[in-house]
C-alpha cells in the first residue's frame, strides 16, 4: 500500500509497462551490445537521444513548479545551437577545442539571457507566463535564422561532435552530461532553500509573499535556469546533426518537456516538484517514441500517439474524473470512511467550498 | 448553544418556535397577525454540509412581501450558505425553500432568477468590460430580427436607470464607474426582471454615507413595490434603520427570528457571539498599565480605506492586547495594516520609538513585528509542504535562498518547535494540510516564533479549532507574554479576549473607540461596548 | 467592429469625442493597430514608390485568406480567456485530408463538408476537454495540435496535388474591379470575417463569449449558458481550421502535412496586435482583421527589401510584446482604479 501511495510509483509503472510490453512484443528492444568497448542497441540510444529532452524537462520541472509554463524553450535551443555552430563555422580553427569551448560558453550566456528576459516579463513586468514566453517563441527563431544568415549552418568539428556523438567509459557523453546536469539541479534545489521556497511560492503565493519569501527572485531564477538549460539542450541537439536548423531544431521540443514533466507526476498547477520523476517522465517519453518507431509507424505520425497520451493523463488528473472514481468507489464498499481527514483534490475542493462558506 | 425555542433573553415572544416545529409558526406584529400563508418565502430545516463540516444545520428562514429581513451572525455563522441556498448557487442536503406556496429545485441561478429572486451580491459580480446596459439586461436582451437590439436596449436601460435615479451613460462600459455605482447597476439588473425577493449581500461595505442613503432610498421604494428584501449588512446602525425583521444565525444553526422593534442591540450582539462556558481560568494579570510608558509598538492615526480610519494602538513588552470588534469593525484591516501585509495609507508606526515604514511582511519581519492570518489554508501555510518545512520557511526567507539552512539545524528547529508546542503528529515529514486546524495553527506559531519576533499579531487564531486545543492556544498566549513577547490578539469571541488579554482594544468602525483593562471588564460589559456606546434605553 | 467604421468620430466638438473615448476605449488598441498598418503602408510606398498599387493591396488579402480566417475562430476564443494552439496542424490535416479524398476520386460536395467537420471534431474535443474536465485550454488545445499535426501525417507523408476544378476555381478566378481584384477564397474570408463580427456584436451566443472573459463566475450568476459557449468557440476555432485547410489547399494546389507549422503563433500574434485582449473580455474580430494585414504588410515589405523573412516573425514578436506590455498597463491601471 504504502509503494502504490509513494509518488512516483504510477510514473515508474507507467515506464515499465512500457518496456516489457516492447521486450515481449521484440526481445531485440533491449539487446545491448558491445563494440569497440562500448555500449551499443536500444537502451543506450534512449539513453543518449533523451539528453535534449531531459534538459529543457528539467527547467520546464521549475518554472513550472512556479505556477509557470516556458513556451520558448524550442526556439531559445535554435539561439543556441545557431550561436555556437555559427561561431565555430566563422573561426579559423574549427576543430580547436578552444574554438568550441568558447563557442559553448557563448552559446549559453546568450540562452541565459534569453532566459532572464522571459523571467524579467513574468516576475517583474507580472505578464502571464503562457504568454510572456510566447513572445521569445515566435521571435527566437527569428533570430535564430538571422545568425544563420537564413541557411542551414553545417560544420565539421571533432570536439563539438563529441558532445552528442561521442562516448566515455562505456557510455555515450550525452548521457552523462544530462546525468550530471540532473545532479547539479537536484543538488542546488535540495541543498539549498531554492527548492522549498520554489515549491512555497508555486503552491500558495500569497501565504508565501506573508512568510516574507521573495518571490520575484525565485521566480525570475526558475525561468533563467530554464533558459540555461535550453541552451545547453541546444548545443546537444546542433552536435547530434552538426547543423543549425532554425526551423526545426526544438520543434515541438516544449510540448514533449511539458508531457514529460506532467508525466513525472509534478502538477501543471504548480507546486511539489520531482526531479527524479522528470527524469523517468523524459524516459517514458523517449521510449515511447522509440516504441512507435519499432512498431513500423513512421516518425512524422507518432504526435497521434502522443495526442492520445496526452488525454489520457490530462483525464487522469481532472477533478471530474477523480469524482467518477471516488462515486465508483463509494458504491463498490459501503462502509463510511475513518475519521481521517480528507486529502487529494477532492478533499482541496470540499476545502475551497468550506472556505467560501466561511467567508 | 443556540437559545432556540423561547429562550431568547427578555423577549420570548419573538423567538423563533421551538426547534421540532417544521415551520415558524404565527407571529404577532405590529400591524396584526401575519399568518403562515402570507409568507412569500419559506425555508425549512435547511441543511447543508461540506464533507465532515455541517454549514447549515436545519435552519428554518421567511420572508414576507414588503418586508426587508435582515440575516444577521459571525463569520461562518452560515449566512452565505443560507443565501446561496436561496438565489440557487448551492443547493440543500435537506430541507425544503418554498417561494409564493410552491416548493422549489433550484438547478442554478437561473431557476431562481426564474422564481423571482434575485441577488446583489458583496463583490460586485457584474461585468467590467460590456456596457452598463447589457450589464442590466444580459441573457434577456431585447431581440429583433433574432439578433440584439442594441438601441431599444439602451433606451430600456436608461429608463431603469433613471427609475433609480442614477445619471449614468448605459452605452459606456460599466468598469470606467466606481464600484458605488456598479453596485446600483447591479440593483438595476435585479429589479428590471420580475423581482418578488430581493437579496442584497453586504450591499454598503463599499459605499459611502451618500450612495448609502441613495441605496436605501432605492430600498424603500422597492419595499412599497411589495417586494421581499433580504439585506445583510454588518453595520448595526443600517440594520436598524433599514429592516423590520432580524433572523439570528450562529455556527450554521438558527438562534431565532425577531422584529427588529423588539429586539435591543445588546441582545442581538449577544445572540450573535453566543456565550462559551469560561473552561480555563483568567491567566493573572501582572501587567495593567492604562497607556503603556514606552511601547515596543506604537501606531497614530493609521488609516486604510476601507477598513480602518484613524485607529491609535499601544502595545507594551510583554503585554497581551486583545482587540475586539464585530465583523466589518476593522479588526483584521488593523492587524494586517500594523504587520506591512497590506500598506496603511496614512498614519505612523514607531517600533521601539523609531518611525518604521512597512512596506511588505518581509520588511515587518525583519523589524521584529509578525502577522498570522485569520486564513490559515490561504494566507498562512503551505499546505502540501511538510511541517518542517512550514516551520522554517518564514526564517529561511529571511536568511535568503542561498543561505540554507543545513538539514540537520532544520530538522533540530523542527523538532524543538515540534515538542515546545505540542504539535501533533510530532512528525516533521507530515504535508501540513493533513493536520488538525488545531495543529496547523501552532505550526503557524511556530513558523512566527521561530523568527525571534518582538510583536505577534494573531488573527483569530482559535476560529475553526476545537475546544481543547484552543485553550492550548490561549494558554501559550500567555506564556509568550511572561515571556516578554508582545501579542496583539483579535478574535470575534469576547471571552476569549478578556480572558487572553491584559487591556483590550476595542473596534469600532475601523476606529480604536476606547482600550480598556480587561480586568475591569466581564463579557456584558465588553459586549455592551462593542455593540455600541449609547444603548438604547431597554 | 461595425463602430469602428460607422461611429468614427467626426471632431466636431470636444464633447463627441469624450463620449466617444469613454464608450469606446476598448477599440482604442485597434485604433493603434490600424495607425500601425497606416504607418506601414505609407511608409513603404515612401520607400518603394510602388507599394500601394491595387495589384498588391489585393495580394494582400489573397495570400492570407487562410490566416485571416483563422484569425476569426482563434478571436471568438481568445476573448472568453481561452487559446487554441491547435488551428495550424488542424488546418494542415483537414488541407491533406482534402486532397487525399480528392485524388481517390471523391466528389467535391463531400470533401468539402468532411473537412469542415474535421476541424469541428478536433475543436470539440478541445472545447469538451477545457469545459468539462477542467483542462487549461494551452494544454488541450496541444494535445489537439499533437492529433492534428499526427493525423495529417497519417493522411500522407508526402504532398499530394490538387486537380480539382471546383477547388481551383477558388483560386484562380479573380473578379476585376478596375485594377483591383478578388478571388472567391478572398471572398470566403471577408465573408468569414463579417459574419464573425456580427456574431459577436450582436447576438446572445456572441456577448455571453464576452461575458465569459469579463469573468466566467459572473456570466454563470446571471443565468448565461457558459458551457455550451465555452465548448461552441472551440468548434468555432476548429471549423475555421478546417476552412483555412481548404483555402490553403485551393491556395497552393496541394494538401501537404507540412503546412501551417508555427502558424498559430502568427494567428495569435495577429489577433492580439489587432487589439484583443489576451486574457480575454475585450477584442473585436474587424481588429484580428487589421492584426492580419499588419502582419500581412510587414511579410510583403520585408520580401520587397529583399532581406531575410525571418525578420517578419521578429519584427511581429516586438509588435506582439509592445501590446502586451499595454495591455498589461492598461490592466494595471484599471485595477488600481477599483
Amino acid at each position: 500500500m504504502t509503494l502504490l501511495k509513494h509518488r512516483l510509483f504510477w510514473p515508474v509503472a507507467a515506464l515499465v509497462t512500457l518496456v516489457v510490453v516492447n521486450v515481449i512484443a521484440n526481445p531485440n528492444f533491449a539487446k545491448v551490445t558491445m563494440r569497440d568497448g562500448d555500449l551499443y542497441g536500444n537502451p543506450v540510444t534512449i539513453l543518449r537521444e533523451s539528453a535534449p529532452l531531459m534538459l529543457v524537462a528539467l527547467g520546464m520541472t521549475l518554472v513550472i513548479a512556479t505556477r509557470g509554463i516556458d513556451l520558448s524553450v524550442g526556439a531559445v535551443m535554435a539561439v543556441s545551437g545557431a550561436v555556437s555552430l555559427t561561431i565555430i563555422a566563422d573561426s579559423p580553427d574549427p576543430g580547436s577545442l578552444g574554438t568550441v569551448t568558447v563557442a559553448i560558453v557563448v552559446a549559453v550566456l546568450v540562452a541565459l539571457v534569453l532566459g532572464a528576459w522571459n523571467g524579467f516579463l513574468v516576475s517583474v513586468l507580472g505578464i502571464q507566463p503562457i504568454i510572456a514566453t510566447l513572445v521569445l517563441m515566435l521571435a527566437g527563431r527569428g533570430v535564430a535564422l538571422l545568425i544563420t544568415g537564413g541557411a542551414i549552418t553545417t560544420v565539421t568539428s571533432a570536439p563539438y561532435k563529441f558532445l552528442s556523438n561521442g562516448y566515455l567509459i562505456l557510455l555515450p557523453v550525452a548521457f552523462f552530461i544530462w546525468v550530471a546536469v540532473v545532479a547539479i539541479v537536484a543538488l542546488v534545489e535540495r541543498r539549498t532553500a531554492l527548492g522549498m521556497l520554489t515549491e512555497s511560492v508555486g503552491i500558495n503565493p500569497e501565504a508565501s509573499r506573508l512568510a516574507g519569501v521573495r518571490s520575484r527572485g525565485i521566480i525570475w531564477a526558475a525561468y533563467m535556469v530554464s533558459g540555461l538549460l535550453a541552451g545547453v539542450a541546444g548545443i546537444i541537439n546542433a552536435s547530434n546533426t552538426m547543423a543549425a536548423d532554425s526551423n526545426n531544431a526544438g520543434y515541438l521540443i516544449e510540448l514533449y518537456a511539458i508531457l514529460a514533466v506532467v508525466l513525472g507526476g509534478t502538477s501543471l498547477m504548480g507546486g511539489k516538484f520531482s526531479i527524479a520523476g522528470t527524469v523517468i517522465g523524459v524516459l517514458t517519453v523517449t521510449t515511447l517514441d522509440k516504441t512507435i518507431q519499432f512498431f513500423g509507424v513512421p516518425p512524422a505520425q507518432s504526435p497521434v500517439f502522443f495526442a492520445v497520451v496526452v488525454v489520457i493523463v490530462v483525464l487522469v488528473q481532472s477533478p471530474r474524473v477523480h469524482a467518477w472514481g471516488r462515486a465508483a468507489s463509494a458504491r463498490m464498499r459501503r462502509t463510511p470512511s475513518s475519521g481521517e481527514p480528507p486529502t487529494g483534490p477532492g478533499a482541496a475542493s470540499a476545502a475551497k467550498k468550506h472556505e467560501e462558506v466561511a467567508a | 448553544m443556540t437559545d432556540r425555542g423561547g429562550a431568547a433573553g427578555a423577549h420570548p415572544r419573538a423567538a423563533a418556535p421551538a426547534a421540532g416545529a417544521q415551520m415558524p409558526g404565527p407571529m404577532p406584529c405590529q400591524d396584526g397577525p401575519v399568518s403562515e400563508a402570507q409568507a412569500l418565502v419559506q425555508i425549512a430545516g435547511a441543511t447543508v454540509r461540506f464533507g465532515a463540516f455541517t454549514a447549515l444545520d436545519g435552519v428554518d428562514f421567511r420572508m414576507f412581501p414588503g418586508e426587508v429581513h435582515s440575516l444577521m451572525g459571525e463569520n461562518g455563522a452560515g449566512k452565505s450558505t443560507l443565501i446561496k441556498a436561496l438565489t440557487g448557487a448551492l443547493a440543500l442536503d435537506e430541507g425544503t425553500v418554498v417561494i409564493g406556496g410552491s416548493e422549489r429545485r433550484f438547478g442554478g441561478p437561473r431557476d431562481a432568477q426564474d422564481a423571482g429572486v434575485s441577488t446583489v451580491y458583496q463583490e460586485v459580480d457584474l461585468l467590467e468590460n460590456l456596457s452598463v446596459a447589457e450589464n442590466i439586461f444580459l441573457g434577456r436582451e431585447p431581440r429583433r430580427w433574432g439578433v440584439i437590439d442594441h438601441r431599444t436596449m439602451r433606451r430600456d436601460a436608461a429608463a431603469v436607470l433613471s427609475g433609480l435615479g442614477l445619471d449614468v451613460d448605459p452605452a459606456s462600459p460599466l468598469g470606467r464607474y466606481p464600484l458605488a455605482v456598479q453596485q446600483l447597476v447591479a440593483i438595476a439588473r435585479a429589479i428590471s426582471t420580475d423581482v418578488r425577493v430581493l437579496v442584497l449581500d453586504e450591499p454598503t461595505s463599499s459605499l459611502d454615507l451618500d450612495e448609502v442613503a441613495e441605496l436605501f432610498r432605492v430600498i424603500r421604494e422597492l419595499k412599497e413595490r411589495g417586494v421581499a428584501i433580504l439585506f445583510v449588512s454588518h453595520f448595526l446602525d443600517q440594520v436598524y434603520e433599514m429592516s423590520d425583521r432580524i433572523t439570528v444565525l450562529r455556527d450554521g444553526q438558527l438562534v431565532g427570528e425577531y422584529l427588529t422593534t423588539e429586539l435591543l442591540r445588546i441582545d442581538l450582539v449577544k445572540k450573535m457571539l453566543g456565550r462559551d462556558v469560561a473552561e480555563i481560568a483568567p491567566r493573572e494579570h501582572v501587567v495593567e498599565p492604562e497607556m503603556p510608558a514606552d511601547p515596543v509598538l506604537s501606531a497614530r492615526g493609521l488609516t486604510r480605506t476601507p477598513g480602518i480610519a484613524n485607529a491609535d494602538v499601544d502595545i507594551a513588552e510583554g503585554e497581551v492586547l486583545g482587540v475586539a470588534g464585530l465583523l466589518g469593525s476593522g479588526r483584521t484591516e488593523l492587524a494586517r495594516a500594523l504587520t506591512g501585509v497590506d500598506r496603511a495609507h496614512a498614519g505612523i508606526i514607531r517600533i521601539e520609538g523609531q518611525p518604521a515604514r512597512l512596506d511588505s511582511p518581509r520588511h515587518a519581519m525583519n523589524l521584529g513585528v509578525v502577522y498570522s492570518s485569520e486564513n490559515r489554508r490561504t494566507e498562512g501555510l503551505i499546505g502540501d509542504l511538510s511541517i518542517e518545512d512550514n516551520i522554517v520557511l518564514a526564517l529561511q526567507a529571511q536568511q535568503g535562498a542561498l543561505h540554507p539552512i543545513s538539514a540537520p539545524r532544520r530538522r533540530e528547529l523542527a523538532l524543538s518547535w515540534i515538542e515546545a508546542l505540542g504539535i501533533k503528529p510530532a512528525d516533521p515529514d507530515r504535508p501540513v494540510r493533513t493536520l488538525s486546524g488545531g495543529n496547523q495553527q501552532k505550526v503557524m506559531l511556530a513558523r512566527l516564533l521561530a523568527l525571534s519576533p518582538r510583536v505577534i499579531v494573531l488573527d483569530e487564531p482559535t476560529r475553526g479549532i476545537d475546544v481543547g486545543a484552543k485553550v492550548e492556544i490561549q494558554r501559550l498566549v500567555g506564556e509568550l507574554a511572561d515571556n516578554g513577547l508582545s501579542v496583539v490578539f483579535i478574535s470575534a469571541e469576547l471571552e476569549e479576549v478578556l480572558r487572553v488579554g491584559d487591556r483590550v482594544a476595542i473596534l469600532r468602525e475601523g476606529e480604536v473607540a476606547e482600550t480598556v483593562a480587561a480586568a475591569s471588564l466581564n463579557p456584558d460589559t465588553l459586549m455592551a461596548l462593542v455593540a455600541q456606546p449609547d444603548l438604547p434605553e431597554a | 467592429m461595425t463602430a469602428v467604421v460607422t461611429e468614427t468620430p467626426e471632431v466636431s466638438t470636444m464633447d463627441r469625442v469624450r463620449t466617444f473615448a469613454a464608450r469606446r476605449a476598448s477599440v482604442l488598441p485597434t485604433l493603434a493597430a490600424i495607425a500601425i498598418l497606416i504607418v506601414l503602408l505609407i511608409g513603404a510606398q515612401v520607400e518603394f514608390g510602388n507599394f500601394l498599387t491595387p495589384r498588391n493591396l489585393s495580394a494582400l488579402l489573397l495570400d492570407h485568406a487562410y490566416l485571416l480566417v483563422l484569425a476569426v475562430g482563434m478571436t471568438f476564443v481568445i476573448v472568453t480567456g481561452g487559446i487554441d494552439l491547435s488551428v495550424g496542424s488542424v488546418m494542415a490535416f483537414t488541407g491533406i485530408l482534402g486532397a487525399q479524398m480528392l485524388a481517390s476520386g471523391i466528389p467535391v460536395w463531400i470533401v468539402v463538408p468532411v473537412m469542415l467537420a474535421g476541424g469541428a471534431a478536433i475543436g470539440t474535443l478541445i472545447g469538451v476537454l477545457v469545459q468539462y474536465f477542467n483542462v487549461q485550454p494551452f494544454i488541450a488545445s496541444l494535445a489537439g495540435l499533437f492529433l492534428g499535426r499526427g493525423l495529417a501525417y497519417v493522411v500522407s507523408l508526402s504532398s499530394i496535388r490538387v486537380e480539382n476544378p471546383p477547388i481551383l476555381w477558388l483560386q484562380q478566378t479573380r473578379f476585376l474591379i478596375g485594377e483591383w481584384y478578388i478571388t472567391p477564397t478572398g471572398i470566403i474570408a471577408l465573408v468569414v470575417v463579417a459574419a464573425g463580427a456580427i456574431v459577436m456584436a450582436v447576438t446572445r451566443f456572441g456577448r455571453t463569449v464576452y461575458a465569459i472573459g469579463g469573468s466566467e463566475q459572473s456570466a454563470r450568476l446571471m443565468g448565461l449558458s457558459v458551457a455550451r459557449t465555452k465548448v461552441m468557440v472551440y468548434v468555432i476555432s476548429g471549423l475555421c481550421g478546417g476552412l483555412a485547410g481548404l483555402l490553403l489547399t485551393a491556395y497552393s494546389g496541394a494538401g501537404y502535412p507540412r503546412y501551417g507549422i508555427g502558424t498559430e503563433l502568427d494567428v495569435i500574434a495577429c489577433v492580439v496586435i489587432g487589439g484583443t485582449l489576451l486574457t480575454g473580455g475585450r477584442g473585436y474580430v474587424l481588429g484580428s482583421m487589421v492584426g492580419v494585414f499588419v502582419f500581412a504588410t510587414i511579410t510583403t515589405i520585408i520580401s520587397f527589401m529583399g532581406a531575410e523573412q525571418a525578420w517578419t516573425h521578429i519584427i511581429v514578436g516586438a509588435l506582439l510584446l509592445l501590446f502586451i506590455v499595454v495591455q498589461r498597463a492598461i490592466v494595471a491601471r484599471s485595477d488600481r482604479q477599483t
